[in-house]
């Protein structure tokens, strides 16, 4: 039972840490605390859907076709909706609240309430140990950690990743040393939202596609970033595998509770926080200090 | 100056009599509301089955009441009750003050149902509930009749019999792995999603169980919503049951069935998977669910009686899908109202209720006849068994809903065999026997 536990651990951490990671560079650069990101990922799930279903893709192109929508529809979101407001963070925290349930009610018009599903990139499973594991969710695991190597190359050897980076640590700084700090955002916003789109490309095979599916990885998404510190990308990381790891344990060990892994799981988020009120990694942000 | 007043006086009352007039023009056909969920597949079996229902009555002139032929007019109304009962509570408010109707068909959601139900009793409207299952919607109906006698039950028949027949279809299928597999005592994992409906189905379950010669292996309950559910099957497969017996109405029924498929889970599924009702099931799993059994009230090519298959036939004609059980709005209409209306000549609702609670009629699901309680008061509920309703066991085979049982099913050990028209045998998956057979 112990590997199971271990192996289910690592498979539930990587797709958090997926929609986590996009969610943390937003609001470290930006301070945009994106509440519609989980929809991205439902709206790139749905595009996957259509793109497979009715225009005939392959599953890559399909995949690419997703995340490609998904970015662009985010940088249209950034224009219109989020950067006449973005000095407002409650403004922002609400409108993107709206947003989501904008997107959520667009595809249940467009796609009504019905569950459906896409294919496995990889289909089958591997024996590993007694353990049954699908390739697709070692195909996850994978994608966070050749994501978050690809992120981290960006972030430290590119101008903008410096940029990036410059902009987290203090915005006022960054805007004097001649960055264009409003676009530094901006680039962050559809970075952030191609990352939902690539966790929705990556996950959609193992979930069920309907218009509420962003509800319970928001949550989840929520807890892991404020469990590792908002703004911490490490820290995201570590998070989403602590919380995968406590969900794991209560449906082995308690299975007529295994509704209750998401509420152990924020209860978990919960006492961290009163230990440690900006989490395990926090940001310190230039008022703060 | 003055003629362009005249014209504008008559205009006036020109307008002010269309307005009036449109009463008396609708007085000409029958106004039915058809409440549901009608983004989902529940709400559009509701209206589907009331459409297919109006063309057929509209087609032979409408329904003649007290000598007047009247045509049926559907109203569509979004209850929105899977969101929110508040939407389902206006929906219904809208459907009794604005479009003045003078029936309401459909509902899904108990909670909403009930709440759907207060409103149309309080404006003393004929609600026949076609998706609720909860006994409390009818022993409204016995306790305060005077208030509740508008209501009837259409479809399914309450809960308690669900889990009647369900439990039928859970020894059914472990004698079949007995005898076959050679397994002396079976162990079952109950499996119900986090929902008010399963908690007292799990109840009963655990009693049940031992009762029939079965041992519990585990219950697990995951969430209704859950998209994974590997942790869950890892644990069930530990627990070294051979069939899990699963209690679904929500979306977790499909990647339960689907990763059960994928990871070769050995045991079989019986139960209720409202997913595993639906045409676009084995397409929703990826050709994984089959094998899953469920609790069904159609399935193509299985009869109940003369009226069956003309039913199902027109309705998969006109969309493309088997009816979901909710599309026994059809039959409401069709078999109940219609009639009803007919013989007492008037839509007089007080009129109605006396004809509609007593007798029986052919319906394409079976016979409705609606019970009376131990006290021998009106319920309006739906009577279950031979002869009346039972409702199918479906198990998906070859990608395709068959009908496996009622297979000479006996309801007492004196009771004739039942086996409906097309009923097919019910097949092991072959990695249970697999697992098995070795042993």
């Amino acid at each position: 039972m112990a590997f199971d536990i271990l192996i289910t651990s690592l498979i539930n951490g990587s797709t958090y840490a997926m929609l986590a990671i996009g969610f943390s560079l937003i609001f470290g650069v930006a301070r945009i605390v994106n509440i519609a990101h989980t929809a991205f990922y439902m709206v790139a799930a749905y595009c996957i859907y259509f793109t497979t279903y009715r225009l005939g893709f392959n599953p890559i192109s399909a995949m690419l076709a997703a995340i490609v929508f998904v970015a662009f529809l985010g940088w249209i979101v950034y224009l219109i909706f989020i950067r006449p407001i973005r000095e407002h963070e409650q403004a922002v925290l609400i409108g993107t609240i709206a947003l989501a349930i904008a997107l959520q009610e667009l595809m249940l018009i467009a796609f009504t309430g019905d569950y459906r599903t896409v294919p496995a990139l990889i289909k089958g499973f591997a024996q590993i140990g007694h353990a049954k594991v699908f390739y697709q969710q070692i195909l996850t695991f994978g994608s966070v950690f050749v994501v978050l190597g690809l992120m981290r190359l960006f972030l430290m050897k590119t101008k903008l990743g410096l940029a990036i980076r410059a902009t987290a640590q203090d915005r006022e700084t960054a805007n004097l040393m001649g960055m264009d700090e409003s676009r530094v955002a901006m680039m962050a916003v559809i970075i952030s939202v191609g990352l939902a789109g690539v966790t929705g490309a990556i996950i959609v095979p193992l979930t069920t596609i309907e218009p509420f599916m962003w509800n319970h990885p928001l949550i989840m998404m929520m807890a892991v970033v404020v469990l590792g510190g908002m703004g911490s990308i490490k820290g995201s990381f570590y998070a989403s595998f602590i919380l995968g790891f406590a969900e794991a344990l209560v449906v082995f060990l308690v299975p007529a509770g295994a509704f209750l892994k998401g509420a152990v799981a924020l209860s978990i988020m919960i006492i961290v926080l009163l230990i440690r009120p900006a989490g395990l990694f926090g940001v310190q942000f230039e008022e703060e200090r | 100056m003055k003629m362009i007043r005249r014209i504008m006086v008559i205009l006036l009352m020109c307008a002010v009599a269309l307005i009036v007039g449109g009463s008396a023009w609708a007085g000409d056909t029958i106004k039915i509301g058809i409440i549901g969920p009608m983004q989902f597949v529940q709400g559009k079996g509701h209206w589907n089955g009331a459409t297919l229902a109006a063309e057929e009555i509209n087609a032979k002139g409408g329904i003649n009441v007290g000598g007047k032929k009247m045509k049926v007019e559907l109203i569509q109304s979004d209850s929105n009750e899977f969101l929110n009962v508040t939407d389902a509570t206006n929906a219904m408010e809208l459907l009794m003050t604005k479009e003045k109707v003078d029936f309401v068909l459909g509902g899904f959601r108990t909670e909403a149902v009930l709440a759907m139900q207060d409103i149309a009793m309080e404006h003393k409207k004929i609600f026949i509930g076609c998706g609720a299952a909860h006994p409390e919607l009818c022993t409204r109906v016995a306790e305060n009749y005077n208030t509740y006698k508008y209501f009837f039950r259409g479809t399914p028949f309450n809960s308690k019999l669900l889990v009647k027949t369900s439990f039928l279809h859970l020894k059914f299928v472990g004698d079949i792995l007995k005898s076959q597999l050679d397994i002396p005592a079976l162990k079952v994992a109950i499996v119900a999603e986090k929902a008010m409906w399963a908690d007292p189905m799990v109840t009963a379950t655990e009693g049940f169980l031992p009762k029939i010669g079965m041992e519990v292996a585990g219950i697990w309950r995951p969430s209704a919503v859950a998209t994974d559910l590997t942790a869950e099957l890892k644990a069930i497969q530990s627990s070294g049951a051979q069939m899990i017996y699963t209690i679904f109405s929500s979306s977790v029924g499909i990647p339960f069935a689907r990763q059960c498929g994928e990871l070769k889970i050995p045991a079989v599924q019986v139960g209720i998977n409202v997913e595993a009702q639906k045409d676009g099931f084995y397409e929703a799993t990826q050709g994984m669910g089959n094998y899953v059994f469920t609790m069904n009230t159609y399935c193509r090519g299985v009869e109940y009686n003369d009226l069956t298959a003309p039913f199902v036939e027109s309705y998969v004609k006109r969309f493309g899908e088997t009816p979901p059980y909710t599309a026994d709005t059809y039959a409401a209409l069709v078999y109940g109202l219609a009639p009803a209306i007919e013989q007492a000549g008037t839509l007089d609702a007080d009129k109605l209720v006396k004809v509609m609670e007593v007798g029986e009629h052919k319906v394409p699901s079976g016979v409705v006849k609606y019970m009376v309680d131990e006290q021998g008061r009106q319920l309006h509920d739906l009577t279950w068994g031979p002869g009346y309703l039972t409702s199918l066991g479906v198990q998906w085979q070859n990608g395709k809903p068959v009908g496996v049982w009622p297979n000479k099913w006996k309801a007492t050990p004196e009771s004739q065999e039942v086996t409906y028209k097309g009923i097919a045998d019910y097949k092991i998956p072959p990695w249970v026997i697999e697992a098995y057979k070795k042993k």
